[in-house]
């Protein structure tokens, strides 16, 4: 968007186009379910003019009469024709949302935010730990990554979930362990017999992880309790603040910076962020309740 | 301490080149002249706002007349107290900070956003969707633009600016408040008699409006009463604030009056009901999280949320979706909201701000710390509405005075 | 492959102990197998033993009236197995391999001698399963959060 210091004498409302509270109609294309609650959304635009976006971003997504929830790309960032979105039902407009089936309009604000910013990584090892629903937001940067494979050392994945049949993208999983040079370690908070995967928290994981720790980039992204206890673990691994990236999760109205809810002390999490650094963080996620 | 503002990314409402001192010295109206005043902004097609007596409180309304303005009419106001009070003189700004500000003009309490409208032959199908942001979708109490305010105070021009700032001089701007805030005029008042809760000296915003690129009038008043011979002194302080005033006949004021405006002001900052340091305010505030004066305040709150519906620099909103029975027309409102709301936080796992304790801390912190990492300057103005207004009698000069006076913890945050 | 004395001084979890000591502990330990599948302990059972897996993967389970739950798995290169000193020594839950197991086995009763008749070593072996348990602890804690699933996470 143009600088507002840039205006002509005609004033500010003549150059604020397009408004960012104005949403663009996107149409789905197909609906995945993932999970007994988490479904993947193909949208493409109704107008044919792509989303420009960057892994990490997120957009505010809009069903007609119910309401809005801001909601993190999830695709593959070298496809912009269709964006994908992974949402959990966990209210009424997430519900609306995944209800939407093919030929459904979507509204769509954004992109949005901070991205994970991948190639700061490069000629070092990546470490990536995704909790739950994290995973979604962490998939374009890994499909980057993967992407420009070459250019990074050792890629690691660590990835929590509730149970094995809360896994998300497990064809992808195995892909990328199996194809893409990617090391792959998955656990589950419980699981059944016939689990014969590992149990326990995902910062166990993370101990355990074959990594240079010093020259890692780290990427997290999960319910806020796992990204503390994650980031404290690959503190202590060595991993330096700055290069340890956490995605973070406040309520949002407008996904502009301009309702004020999705304020962390100074950071406007949806302009600041939502991708931070674990320097700036750190004693912002040590207090309760901030 | 006085407010700067950084440049980057600040606001024009369009640039409003200043005037040349030479060619418009401050001139002197009447109290006819004040009509005259007001006549030519009709005649220009503004509408006017000013300040009228309503529910025993000073509220903005549009005026058409002087005799609508509070003549004759001053204020009482302490924490948790606000009374008008019959003046022994015919004041026309007699009193300090109105109930509210100038925000509800520029920034409705309810503004409609877009209205959508779903195809009719499927039921899933195409939605269009119709902008609102030509600045006449909400109406909200003032009528529709552009808008000539009356008697705003220099704390409120301050808030007027920061506002400008927050809602239009950042990465995404607020198309609504930028089509409000266009060709919007201003006739700031010099406060005469401060009230008990006023502290805008110790914030560097007043009490005698100054013109400068960020925070602008078009007309400043300070009124005087001495002699007999009530009458105002003009400043001028744009082009179209000259234009205006060359619709009707003013003479240049007279050196003793412009001196007597400058003791009106010089005895104005004397009578400063509060006092807030500002020193190294934020840094405090952010090294007292843990601080046992929020358990302090938050036995008091009531987390009512007036001081965030009162204060002018409060811009928080939340948006209302609606639909008619038949869900093929949609609207979304943006609405006021409150930090002090027990959903404000909400986020799916919880409420993330859950006590009043962390509530007010946030406010607080926000207001008088964070806002100045975020735009530059302190976003408390020093009307002090928030002090007056509050049911608890919450004062935030008290609350950070309390904050000074406890140990500071070891951690440095 | 090394021999018991060998593995014991490289292993993180007997950090710290003098050769004599390892020799100690080595002489109540043996090498064992377990297939995939198969119990290696069941709740109920004498706790005799405590092991420190050298590959494969031991699945913690609870039996239910449906399939049996499995609560924690412990990887190649930890240890399982505390019940060996806390009286009335009866395992609380199943072991069973998910993947063919070998481990070192360590014998209680052999233990339990060799501490009482030297108490620091006693003590020693005591505060690393003290921090043992800790851990479990901490992430058994943690994840009845729910943080994934529930509505308070």
């Amino acid at each position: 968007m143009d600088s507002v210091a840039d205006l002509p004498p005609g004033g500010a409302a003549t150059l604020i186009r397009p408004d960012p509270m104005l949403p663009r109609p996107f149409r789905v294309h197909r609906v995945h379910q993932d999970t007994r609650d988490t479904y993947t959304l193909e949208l493409e635009p109704t107008d044919g003019a792509p989303l420009a976006w960057l892994p990490g971003q997120f957009t505010m997504l809009h069903a007609f009469g119910v309401g809005e929830a801001p909601i993190s790309i999830s695709g593959d960032p070298s496809r912009p024709d269709r964006i994908e979105h992974t949402i959990r039902n966990v209210g009424s407009v997430t519900a609306a949302l995944v209800a939407a089936g093919p030929g459904t309009v979507l509204g769509v604000r954004g992109p949005f935010g901070t991205g994970w910013d991948v190639d700061t990584g490069r000629g070092g090892d990546v470490v990536v730990v995704a909790g739950g629903i994290g995973l979604a937001p962490l998939r374009p940067a890994i499909l980057e990554l993967i992407a420009h494979r070459a250019d990074f050392d050792r890629v690691v994945l660590l990835y929590g979930a509730r149970t094995p049949e809360d896994i998300l993208f497990t064809d992808d999983l195995r892909a990328w362990a199996e194809r893409d040079g990617i090391i792959v370690e998955v656990t589950v908070d419980n699981g059944q017999h016939a689990w014969r995967g590992r149990v326990g928290l995902v910062t166990q994981l993370v101990t355990r992880a074959g990594f240079d720790a010093a020259r890692a980039l780290a990427l997290v992204c999960g319910p806020e309790v796992m990204m503390r206890y994650a980031a404290q673990a690959l503190s202590d691994r060595g991993v330096r603040p700055e290069r340890l990236r956490l995605s973070m999760e406040r309520n949002m109205k407008c996904g502009v910076g301009l309702c004020g809810h999705c304020q962390l002390r100074e950071l406007f999490l949806c302009v600041d962020g939502p991708v931070l650094g674990y320097d700036r963080l750190a004693p912002l996620m040590s207090r309760a309740e901030l | 301490m006085t407010q700067e503002f950084d440049g980057v990314g600040s606001v024009d409402a369009g640039p409003i080149p200043g005037p040349n001192p030479e060619s418009n010295p401050p001139r002197a109206l009447d109290t006819a002249g004040l009509q005259a005043l007001i006549d030519a902004l009709v005649t220009r097609g503004y509408t006017v706002i000013g300040p009228t007596v309503n529910g025993g409180a000073i509220a903005n309304a549009p005026i058409r007349t002087i005799d609508d303005l509070p003549r004759g009419w001053g204020d009482e106001q302490d924490a948790a107290h606000y009374r008008l009070r019959r003046r022994d003189d015919e004041a026309f700004f007699g009193f300090a900070a109105g109930a509210q500000s100038a925000k509800p003009v520029f920034f409705p309490t309810d503004e409609l956003l877009w209205r959508g409208r779903r195809a009719r032959e499927e039921f899933r199908g195409e939605f269009t969707v119709q902008p609102e942001s030509d600045g006449g979708g909400s109406e909200g109490t003032a009528g529709p633009g552009p808008y000539a305010l009356l008697g705003v105070r220099s704390c409120d021009l301050h808030a007027i600016a920061i506002h400008d700032r927050v809602l239009t001089g950042r990465v995404h701007a607020d198309a609504h408040y930028a089509a409000r805030r266009e060709d919007a005029f201003i006739i700031s008042v010099s406060c005469t008699d401060p009230a008990g809760t006023c502290f805008c000296v110790s914030m560097g915003t007043g009490p005698r409006p100054e013109g400068g690129p960020r925070v602008r009038f078009d007309l400043s008043l300070t009124e005087l009463l001495d002699g007999g011979v009530h009458r105002f002194v003009v400043e001028v302080g744009s082009e179209r604030g000259a234009d205006v005033l060359s619709d009707i006949s003013a003479l240049p004021a007279p050196i003793d009056d412009l001196a007597a405006a400058d003791g009106v002001a010089t005895s104005a900052a004397g009578r400063m009901g509060r006092t807030l340091d500002t020193d190294g305010l934020k840094e405090l505030l952010y090294t007292s999280v843990d601080s046992p004066r929020w358990d302090d305040v938050a036995s008091r709150c009531l987390a009512c949320t007036n001081c965030t519906m009162v204060c002018p620099t409060c811009f928080c909103t939340t948006v209302h979706d609606v639909s008619d029975l038949t869900g093929e027309v949609a609207e979304r409102h943006r609405v006021w909201d409150s930090c002090f709301d027990s959903d404000f936080s909400y986020i799916h796992g919880g409420t993330v701000r859950d006590s009043t304790k962390s509530r007010y801390r946030q406010w607080m912190t926000h207001k008088l710390g964070s806002w100045i990492d975020q735009f530059g300057t302190s976003g408390c103005v020093g009307c002090g509405r928030c002090i007056t207004w509050c049911p608890a009698a919450i004062d935030i000069t008290a609350e950070a005075a309390a904050l000074r006076g406890v140990p500071q913890s070891a951690r440095p945050y | 492959m090394q021999t018991i004395a060998q593995y014991l001084p490289e292993h993180p979890f007997f950090a710290g102990l003098d050769a004599a000591t390892t020799n100690l502990l080595a002489g109540c330990a043996s090498n064992i197998h377990v297939r995939a599948d198969e119990l290696l302990f069941r709740e109920g059972t004498p706790a005799d033993h405590f092991y420190l897996l050298r590959h494969g993967r031991i699945a913690i389970e609870v039996r239910t009236p449906g399939p049996p739950m499995v609560l924690d798995t412990v990887e190649d290169g930890d240890v399982v197995g505390w019940s060996w000193v806390v009286p009335p020594y009866l395992w609380t839950f199943d072991g069973r391999a998910s993947i063919d197991t070998s481990a070192v086995a360590f014998d209680a009763a052999c233990l339990r001698v060799k501490c009482l008749a030297n108490p620091l070593l006693g003590y020693d072996l005591m505060m690393r399963f003290v921090r043992l348990m800790n851990q479990r602890l901490q992430s058994a804690r943690v994840r009845l959060i729910d943080m994934y699933g529930g509505t308070n996470g």
